[in-house]
């Protein structure tokens, strides 16, 4: 393409024009999601499959094949999505590509066998709009995802991509942008909440040159992977939020720090940022504005604790990922002791958003204290995984039953872990409260960067806290003192607990612990490592002293506690555990009751799984 | 300006931190990883202090002196209640970590600690990884150590341990700052010993005392713009040398 510079905000509409005008002669498409998780599925195959069942019937200019970013059903990949009616086809191999091709394209007939069936109703439900994991969704960020090509700068701009970029240098000076993010009410989706607008604002006045925008990528919590899928899903979004924030706060430099394990998001970002440069969105002069901006892409040092600011600058200046103190602000002396404005993938995704609609429009989503959509990265007990967009205050209980579809196997529900390994456990009482960021730490959780575990009566909440105090311990830099010693006593203290032993006594000593931790650690990542025991001790004490003083765990989890054996009535004696067993603790002849030996049993839970009739009891 | 410790009434310079005006007052506040030739880093916690302000609403919370800088009319408390707890729990578990070391003995008896409550290290050295070393050897422009691995595996080492990148000139600074006496060095007529190396001696022209290693006169020469030949004396006859030439230059 020769100069294809967008020297203008009146070329930009223009380009748009042109390609909307294209694109409604245009046929109709087959999207396949080509994010990580379907790429690990086998999508790659699948789109070739598409394109070789094309060239058979001899459509391939009649109709388009699509690659697209996450649609945050993972579970149910690769996804395929027939546009312009929305069928939504799940579980796609490379053999079914023929199918769809000669049955619905050609002739207008669903296959049945990849439709989606509801597993609570049973219902089989034609369109992506029905299904209950999208149609309780609000996808404002994430709903463009499935509709263009990550890789394409014509798609986003078709889509009304960088028109608020437009609008920002055409119609707002840098002191308006900052009103209108202020406005908006958006707070931070990387953990802390902080209010965008104020941090932009104390940024832009904050004496010294050059000034630094930063975007966080590094998502090291366990499990999340919204700031991945939007990375990869749609680069240009973030790189948009950038430019504005740039161009509201002053800054010329800007940085994206991305996790190292997400090469389809630099792949996918470094292509979006080379289309930005060549169309003049980035670079020098854009818009002939005068103004310069451009961004580097910078790959993490693979530690959760570099997510953290500090140590994220300090990574990116080439040291040791450690935090520092922050008394001083980074908005006031962060990158290379500049002005730096640091802000999560999704937050920058947020601000294009916000300059197109107005302030006014964005704030009527969410609740008083926090405004707009929030992504969450679903996982656990429930029936539908993936990832969930939702509006701010939602209720837990919507967010786990109705987008989530309930427990599996419709056990008892009893926990959600919000927030991360730092997050807190909230117990079904809980499940009525709208999530927002206030809610959740008033009740002893926090928003995090938005991760969502949920539990059934299978978990132990002891064995859960140990689990997170020792991911945790295991992140901890190690350069201070209460998170680096305190967590491995922690720890060391939780699993005397699985093991039944120290006393009610010891629960003072845990929260004497966490009470130093809180205070005195360097960072977030001590101060908030508490959480998950102080919260699974707020609200399920009962199973700590189950534990301590009977010796028991009530959900049948921490090995020293419980012993299998055999139902008689149930067993039938037919060989199958005893024959499973790694370590022969399981004797008993054909057709006769059988017996466990505990002094041999390893509580591995095998027995339990492979036997059929329910006859192996744990206590 | 004018902040308040303890209740006294103090004078402070901005850019100065909580730690130094206290200190400065005669105020003792217990702090590990401090030292006034290197940048603080707020590693130890144990300097933990509450702060709170007239303008603040009632706020009020636990910071490192040894790092927050002080403000016009801040009101700082350093042995209340809540402070001396976090400061226990703190020496608690440094004391879990260093169950030897004499200095965090001594510092937690005062807090009245005799024995951790938490189960002490295995095989334990005296490290309390205050960082102190490794500052002090950036300082110096050597860098030959650093922290190395993360959370509880965290160490001080010679990075990789490999020749090539062996860039200690044996100053002795790391050993000299170490407040634990973790670092430990040998010195006899001929070597000096430090990091697993052994380094030979320059000894002074006059009176023939060890002055230093080569390297580290070397790096000092470099650093400083000053002829090697500055640093063939011990700085005790440089002074005598100097005195006698002062002395002729008066008389
Ligand atoms: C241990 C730790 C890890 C963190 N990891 C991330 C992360 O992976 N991504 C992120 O955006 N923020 C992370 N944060 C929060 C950042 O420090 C920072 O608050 C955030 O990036 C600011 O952006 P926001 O205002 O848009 O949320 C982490 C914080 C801590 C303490
Ligand atoms: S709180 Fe933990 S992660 Fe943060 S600086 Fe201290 S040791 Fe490092
Ligand atoms: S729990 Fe495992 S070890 Fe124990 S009896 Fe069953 S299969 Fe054997
Ligand atoms: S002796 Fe070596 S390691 Fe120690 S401060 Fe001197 S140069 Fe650094
Ligand atoms: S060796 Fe000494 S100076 Fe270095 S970190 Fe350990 S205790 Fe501090
Ligand atoms: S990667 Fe395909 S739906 Fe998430
Ligand atoms: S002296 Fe302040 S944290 Fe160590």
């Amino acid at each position: 393409m020769k100069n294809s510079k967008l020297t203008s905000p009146e070329k930009l509409a223009r380009l748009k024009g042109k390609l909307l005008k294209q694109r409604q002669k245009q046929r109709p498409i087959i999207t396949v999601c080509a994010g990580t998780a379907c790429v690990a599925c086998g999508c790659v195959p699948l789109t070739a499959a598409f394109r070789e069942a094309l060239k058979e019937n001899g459509l391939e200019d009649k109709i388009e094949i699509r690659t697209t970013g996450c649609h945050g059903f993972c579970e149910r990949g690769p996804l395929v999505v027939l546009q312009p009616e929305g069928i939504f086809y799940q579980q796609v191999k490379p053999a079914d590509a023929k199918s769809i091709i000669e049955q619905t394209i050609q002739n207008g007939e669903l296959v049945e066998k990849l439709l989606y069936r509801d597993p609570q109703t049973k219902q089989v439900l034609t369109h992506e709009k029905d299904i209950p994991f999208y149609s309780k969704q609000m996808r404002l960020i994430f709903g463009m995802n499935g509709h263009m090509d990550p890789t394409s700068i014509h798609d986003y701009i078709a889509l009304g991509g960088y028109a608020a970029l437009a609008r920002s240098f055409l119609e707002m000076q840098p002191e308006d942008i900052i009103e209108e993010v202020k406005k908006s009410g958006l707070r931070g989706r990387g953990g802390g909440g902080f209010l965008t607008g104020k941090k932009w604002a104390t940024c832009r006045k904050a004496p010294g040159e050059p000034k630094y925008i930063i975007c966080n990528a590094d998502e090291g919590d366990p499990g999340a992977f919204m700031d991945r899928s939007l990375l990869e899903g749609n680069p240009h979004a973030v790189v948009e939020g950038m430019i504005i924030g740039a161009y509201a706060i002053g800054s010329h430099d800007g940085y994206v720090y991305v996790r190292h394990e997400y090469p389809l998001a630099v792949k996918n970002l470094n292509i979006a940022i080379e289309a930005a440069r060549e169309f003049g969105l980035l670079g020098e002069n854009i818009f002939s504005s005068g103004f310069d901006f451009d961004i580097k892409v910078s790959r993490g040092g693979g530690a959760f604790v570099c997510g953290e600011s500090t140590a994220l600058m300090a990574s990116l200046e080439g040291k040791i990922g450690e935090p520092r103190a922050k008394y001083i602000h980074t908005v006031t002396s962060g990158l290379w002791g500049k002005p730096s404005t640091l802000n999560n993938v999704e937050t920058w995704a947020n601000v294009p958003m916000i300059i197109e609609k107005g302030a006014d429009e964005y704030a009527k989503v969410g609740t008083e204290g926090s405004k707009g959509t929030k992504v969450f990265a679903l996982t656990g007990k429930v029936n539908n995984t993936g990832l969930v967009e939702v509006p701010m205050g939602m209720t837990l209980r919507e967010i786990v039953f109705d987008i989530g579809g309930g427990i599996i196997e419709n056990r008892p529900f009893k926990a959600v872990q919000t927030g991360g390994p730092s997050g807190g456990c909230l117990p079904e009482s809980a499940l009525d409260m709208p999530v927002d960021f206030d809610t959740l730490t008033e009740i002893g959780s926090m928003m995090g960067s938005g991760g969502l575990i949920v539990m059934d009566n299978l978990t132990c909440m002891v064995d859960l806290a140990k689990y997170f105090i020792h991911f945790l311990q295991e992140e901890s830099c190690g350069k201070c003192t209460p998170c680096r010693e305190g967590l491995r006593q922690l720890h060391h203290m939780l699993e005397k607990v699985t093991r039944g032993e120290g006393g009610v006594e010891i629960l003072d000593d845990i929260e004497r612990l966490c009470m130093v931790m809180e205070n005195a650690s360097l960072c977030a990542l001590g101060s908030s490592a508490p959480n998950p025991v102080m919260s699974t001790l707020k609200y399920f004490r009962n199973e700590y002293l189950a534990h301590l003083e009977e010796q028991r765990c009530p959900a049948g989890v921490c090995k020293d506690l419980i012993t299998y054996s055999v139902i008689e009535e149930n067993c039938t004696g037919c060989v199958v555990c005893k024959r499973a067993c790694p370590v022969d603790a399981i004797e008993g002849e054909k057709k006769e009751v059988h017996k466990i030996n505990s002094d041999i049993c390893t509580r591995c839970g095998i027995c339990l799984a492979v036997c059929k009739f329910d006859a192996i009891f744990v206590e | 300006m004018q902040l308040s410790i303890d209740g006294k009434s103090v004078t402070a310079q901005t850019g100065e931190y909580i730690l130094q005006v206290a200190q400065r007052n005669g105020i003792e506040i217990p702090a590990l990883c401090h030292h006034p030739a290197v940048e603080p880093s707020g590693a130890c916690r144990l300097c933990m202090v509450e702060i709170t302000h007239a303008d603040w609403g009632g706020w009020k919370g636990l910071v490192t002196a040894c790092l927050y800088p002080v403000q016009e009319g801040l009101i700082v408390s350093t042995a209340n209640e809540k402070v001396r707890k976090v400061r226990a729990g703190v020496l608690d578990l440094l004391l879990a970590r260093c169950p030897e070391s004499e200095l965090i003995q001594n510092l937690s008896r005062q807090y009245g600690i005799e024995k951790t409550s938490f189960i002490p290290r295995p095989e334990p050295d005296l490290c309390i990884l205050c960082g102190l070393c490794v500052r002090i050897c950036e300082k110096i422009g050597a860098s030959a150590i650093s922290t190395i691995g993360r959370g509880i595996d965290k160490i001080v080492s010679v990075p990789y341990e490999t020749e090539e990148n062996y860039a200690c000139i044996g100053c002795l600074a790391c050993a000299t700052i170490c407040p634990t006496g973790e670092i430990t060095f040998t010195q006899d007529e001929q070597t000096r010993s430090i990091w697993g190396r052994n380094f030979e001696l320059v000894y002074c022209e006059d009176c023939g005392i060890a002055i230093g290693t080569p390297e580290q006169l070397k790096h000092y020469s470099e650093r400083s713009g000053l002829d090697m030949s500055y640093f063939t004396k011990c700085d005790r006859c440089r002074n005598r040398e100097a005195a006698a030439r002062f002395a002729r230059i008066t008389f």
